[in-house]
């Protein structure tokens, strides 16, 4: 791996996360270093920039205590690697890719560049394979299929860790012939895996979501970054459990479910080595590059031609002041295959999961439903579901003005549809619905309401 | 003309090799990337790679061309997909798996197929850089072999039979070899004779844009939107039906899924018009949003170099490009990493004038040839949070004929395509009516401003019945509002996964006229006193309805 190790001590300066060495003979982008502190403590970096002699240094750990004098370098000309193995199901790492679980370190079977490949486009298979994820709202409206990526945008104190849980347990990656048999046979046999990423989460978040994934029947592998540990590794940590994901995928031909939450951290970390390293800054201080830099990771989800296997990824993003026009949110929906949209209100309601269906959207949905995939009327069912409460909504504002006693007996009834859609479609609390199930409950309130205009 | 690297910073890399000029053509690296010339210092060139740059590393070699870059043009372009470097992606897949892991030079033509050659001069003749030599049938088309530039003098012979991209067609009395393809500077427009206004209409086969905001063969369009507004839907939709020959589309910094699934259908639906698959017209140049940031810069040249080639044989060529903000993006990142002064939003003040030369690449033209082509576009734009005050927007907005406004709001309605009727316009009305007199006597000019002008009634009434109700209105307002219902979601919505995504000119104007009809009757059968609910629900009426 190490073709030739060269070791330097003539750092000139350091800035947060960043470390500028001087005299360096050949430096490569990305070349993955090793920084020893004075009291000898040793941390990871990578080489951003290089100008003459000058190399700037990213920084993998805490700066704190690293000094100009007794700082040593180390350039292994080698870029930055994960360590892969099917060993690596059932494990916990941290955001370095250490094993954290107490378990023996990976003896790996290959190793593959953190940043990946992109996908030749021409190589990429069309997703329409249906996922059941036993969500409602998901599988009726805004239908998740193999090789999409599919975020969920939330607001802070919503309850979008209990939405990923409650897609955790309850996914079929296998179509709708699969009987519960079936699926359990599929897990058992490792076909099926979800792949974690935590990224700046606090131990309460970190600790419910590892109770969910131990009590899951299928395999998982972790990578967990916390809040208090070193931002920088924040930046690396998609990539490592990404980069494991497409191992698993198209090397081992497994269906991999990605989970990445929180991409706001995940922006924040970049917008904070960013202003180290004094780029000029864009929108709300995000610098330009983050669309091309979230889509280096976004666009890793995906099926391949003629291959097994398929990376579908569910990013959770916190909308900042629950706004869906912050560079966040924005980039990402800009980005992903759709949205799922979670709202403050429905949640003050009591229903859940609190999925706003309106800004909520599958791009990938129309293909994966249907004749063959879920059921033949899956699309009219969801197509009028939306449209009467699309309208029942505008009605609410009108409501309020109006009072209900100025509306037209129709435009009552669209109101109480939309009220019932809320309260017995989209509300299913803890319980797991088939698609089936989904459809029924849809048509049973169409019927009720009997709204042919 | 080779040198070494002595810095690099993201796709920026400075070599100490003198010699260089502007916008030459560089071979980075030892693993050869592609990179172009951007300024030049004293005692420094500042080349911009198109290709992902880690594990370059200083004092590599730096070696330049000769040449600018380059789009290879000649047969069998058509129906390729390519990156925004020409590189043929098929044949990249092919060779080197699933993933793009190097960057491989590959000839973007299949020199080893064979092409019946029909010649059009012969031996003694005086040729001139871009004369017609002959043709070769690609697919429906005469595919011209021009005299590449710089070549000139007396033919000594022309090969009169098969030919094969390796070998020449011909040679000149000096001994010249004259090959069957030629390499054009993508930032260069190719020349023509004389341009002329466009005045022909561009069917798309969506009833909004072709009714209300028409859009002119050889003309611009732009449309903005936030995400999830229908752009790529609109594109592709567009791409499908639209009446043309020739259709270079630009998967610009968007999802590799979408291009997955573009490929995928066009290879097997049929173009409306020819009844041939759509691949056989189609010509795809791709930069999914994951792949080098710079190439994408360069997509958009490559792809409009190659819709000019086609355009000079006479064909009309329509390029699609989704997204222009993600090459703005690419343009900031460059211009920000050579550490430019940032103008608005930190994109470089050069955005605008480098938008209007690039859409200045679009028109009617006569060619060398003497031929008459056109080159339309439609470019899509994402304005960052959906906000169409910020600079790619409003630089668009002053070159392009056609603004084409998607509405988010429409789009959470699910009305599609959710183009604005209020905001959108299109400049080439008045140049298109004189063709549309000849088509429809005077017919689309009436009912067009008819359905404006109710459509603007509707949004005066919906303020009046926020305040008294639906029910608080007389009865000829409601019956309007019916009408503008019945309009726009029976005319101007079309779901792209129905039957209904491609409406003929014909289509469109008899659910219009079968729309107006129904109001005309109404309105007639209220004033004798027919209650207003039985005209809403049929009963009331005479002869047919509208039309579904
Ligand atoms: N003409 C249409 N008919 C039906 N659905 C549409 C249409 N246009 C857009 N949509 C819906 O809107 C979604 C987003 O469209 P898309 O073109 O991907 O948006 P954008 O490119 O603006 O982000 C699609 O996945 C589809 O569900
Ligand atoms: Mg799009």
């Amino acid at each position: 791996m190490q073709l030739s190790e060269h070791r330097y001590n003539t750092v000139s300066s350091i800035a947060g996360p960043l470390l500028f060495v001087q005299g360096v003979m050949q430096a490569r982008i990305g070349e993955v270093v090793r920084i020893q502190s004075p009291e000898g403590k040793v941390l990871d970096g990578e080489v951003l920039e290089i100008n003459g002699d000058t190399v700037m240094l990213e920084v993998y750990g805490i700066t704190q205590g690293l000094d100009i004098k007794g700082t040593s370098v180390v350039f292994t000309d080698s870029v930055k690697r994960a360590p892969l193995s099917r060993d690596m199901i059932g494990r916990v790492f941290n955001g370095a890719f250490k094993p954290i679980d107490g378990l023996p370190p990976l003896f790996p079977e290959t190793w593959a560049p953190v940043t990946g490949y992109p996908i030749n486009p021409s190589a990429r298979a069309r997703p329409v394979e249906f996922i059941e994820t036993g969500v409602s709202v998901i599988d009726g409206l805004n239908t998740l299929v193999k090789g999409q990526k599919l975020p969920v945008f939330s607001c802070s104190g919503l309850p979008s860790k209990e939405v990923v849980a409650a897609i955790l347990r309850n996914a079929r990656i296998m179509g709708r012939e699969a009987s519960s048999q079936e699926r359990d046979r599929i897990r058992q046999a490792g076909d099926f895996v979800v792949v974690f990423a935590a990224l700046g989460l606090t131990f309460y978040e970190y600790a419910f979501y590892e109770t969910v994934l131990r009590e899951m029947r299928s395999g998982f592998v972790a990578f967990v970054n916390m809040a208090d540990e070193p931002v920088m590794e924040r930046l690396l940590t998609p990539r490592f459990a990404l980069t494991a994901a497409e191992y698993l995928a198209f090397e081992r031909g497994m269906d991999v479910l990605v989970i990445i939450t929180d991409m706001t951290n995940y922006c924040d970390a970049l917008r904070e080595v960013s202003t180290a390293r004094e780029e000029l800054p864009g929108r709300r201080g995000y610098p330009g590059y983050m669309y091309s830099d979230l889509a280096s990771l976004y666009e890793r989800a995906g099926r391949i031609r003629q291959q097994k296997g398929s990376v579908t990824m569910l990013p959770v993003v916190t909308m900042p002041e629950d706004d869906i026009t912050h560079p966040i949110p924005d980039l990402t929906g800009y980005i992903t295959e759709g949205q799922i949209v979670l709202s403050r209100s429905l949640h003050q309601k009591g229903i859940f999961p609190p999925v706003d269906v309106l800004p909520s959207l599958s791009r990938l949905m129309q293909r994966g439903i249907g004749k063959g995939h879920t059921r033949e009327d899956h699309r009219a069912v969801s197509n009028l579901l939306y449209k009467y409460y699309a309208k029942g909504r505008d009605l609410r504002r009108l409501e309020a003005i109006v009072g209900r006693d100025g509306m037209t007996d129709k435009d009552k009834q669209m109101l109480d549809f939309a009220d019932s859609f809320e309260g017995e479609f989209v509300h299913q609390g803890g319980a797991r619905r088939s698609v089936f199930e989904t459809l029924d409950i849809g048509l049973d309130i169409l019927k009720r309401f009997k709204l042919e205009e | 003309m080779t040198g070494r690297i002595t810095g690099i910073s993201g796709p920026t890399v400075s070599a100490d090799a003198a010699g260089l000029k502007l916008y030459e053509r560089v071979f980075v690296g030892h693993a050869m990337l592609t990179g172009e010339v951007v300024r030049i210092e004293k005692n420094r060139s500042v080349i911009q790679v198109y290709e992902n740059t880690r594990g370059l590393a200083v004092s590599e070699p730096v070696e330049g061309t000769g040449t600018p870059l380059t789009v290879r043009l000649g047969p069998g372009i058509l129906s390729g997909i390519f990156d925004g470097l020409q590189r043929p992606l098929q044949t990249l897949r092919d060779e080197s798996g699933p993933f793009i892991k190097t960057a491989k030079a590959l000839n973007p033509l299949d020199f080893s197929r064979q092409w019946a050659f029909h010649r059009l001069i012969k031996e003694g003749d005086t040729l001139h850089p871009g004369d017609i030599i002959g043709y070769v049938r690609e697919g429906p088309f005469q595919h011209t072999i021009l005299c590449p530039p710089h070549v000139q003098g007396k033919l000594s012979w022309v090969a009169d039979k098969d030919i094969r991209l390796d070998s020449p067609v011909g040679a000149l009395e000096d001994g010249t070899e004259i090959p069957g393809y030629h390499d054009w500077p993508v930032r260069v427009r190719r020349p023509f004779r004389k341009k002329r206004s466009p005045s022909e209409r561009l069917v798309t086969g969506q009833r909004v844009i072709d009714f209300l905001f028409p859009i002119a063969r050889g003309g611009t369009a732009i449309m903005p939107g936030g995400f999830g507004t229908g752009k790529t839907i609109l594109d592709q939709s567009i791409a499908k039906f639209a009446d043309v020959d020739i259709v270079v589309y630009v998967g610009c910094g968007e999802r590799g899924n979408e291009i997955a699934e573009l490929i995928e259908e066009f290879e097997l639906l049929k173009d409306p018009w020819t009844n041939r698959t759509l691949m056989e017209r189609t010509i795809l140049c791709v930069n999914t949003s994951n792949m080098p940031v710079a190439a994408r810069e360069a997509s958009i040249y490559t792809a409009v170099s190659m819709a000019e080639y086609y355009r000079d044989m006479g064909l009309h060529v329509l390029m699609l490009a989704d997204s222009i903000s993600r090459w703005a993006e690419a343009l900031r990142e460059i211009s920000s990493s050579l550490e430019e002064l940032p103008g608005e939003e930190g994109y470089p003040t050069y955005l605008a004038s480098r938008l209007s030369g690039f859409l200045e690449r679009a028109g009617v033209v006569e060619s060398g040839g003497g031929k008459a082509g056109s080159l339309s576009m439609i470019l899509s734009v994402s304005p960052p949070g959906g906000d169409f005050t910020e600079p790619v927007t409003q630089s668009c907005l002053r070159t392009s004929g056609a603004f084409l406004m998607l509405d988010t709001a429409l789009a959470h309605r699910r009305h599609f395509p959710a183009i604005n009727w209020f905001q959108s316009f299109s400049l080439y009305g008045s140049e298109l009516l004189e063709q549309e007199r000849e088509m429809v006597p005077l017919e689309w000019e009436e009912a067009r401003s008819r359905c404006k002008d109710i459509l603007q009634k509707e949004e005066g009434l919906r303020e009046v019945a926020e305040i008294v109700g639906v029910e608080g209105l007389q009865d000829p307002d409601r019956l309007l509002m019916h009408v503008a219902e019945t309009i726009r979601l029976r005319f101007l919505s079309q779901n792209a996964y129905t039957e209904d995504a491609f409406s003929a000119p014909e289509r469109t104007l008899s659910i219009i006229r079968g729309i107006l009809d129904f109001y005309d009757e109404a309105s007639k059968r209220l004033k004798e006193g027919i209650p207003l609910e039985e005209l809403l629900t049929g009963k009331g009426l005479r002869g047919e309805g509208i039309e579904r």
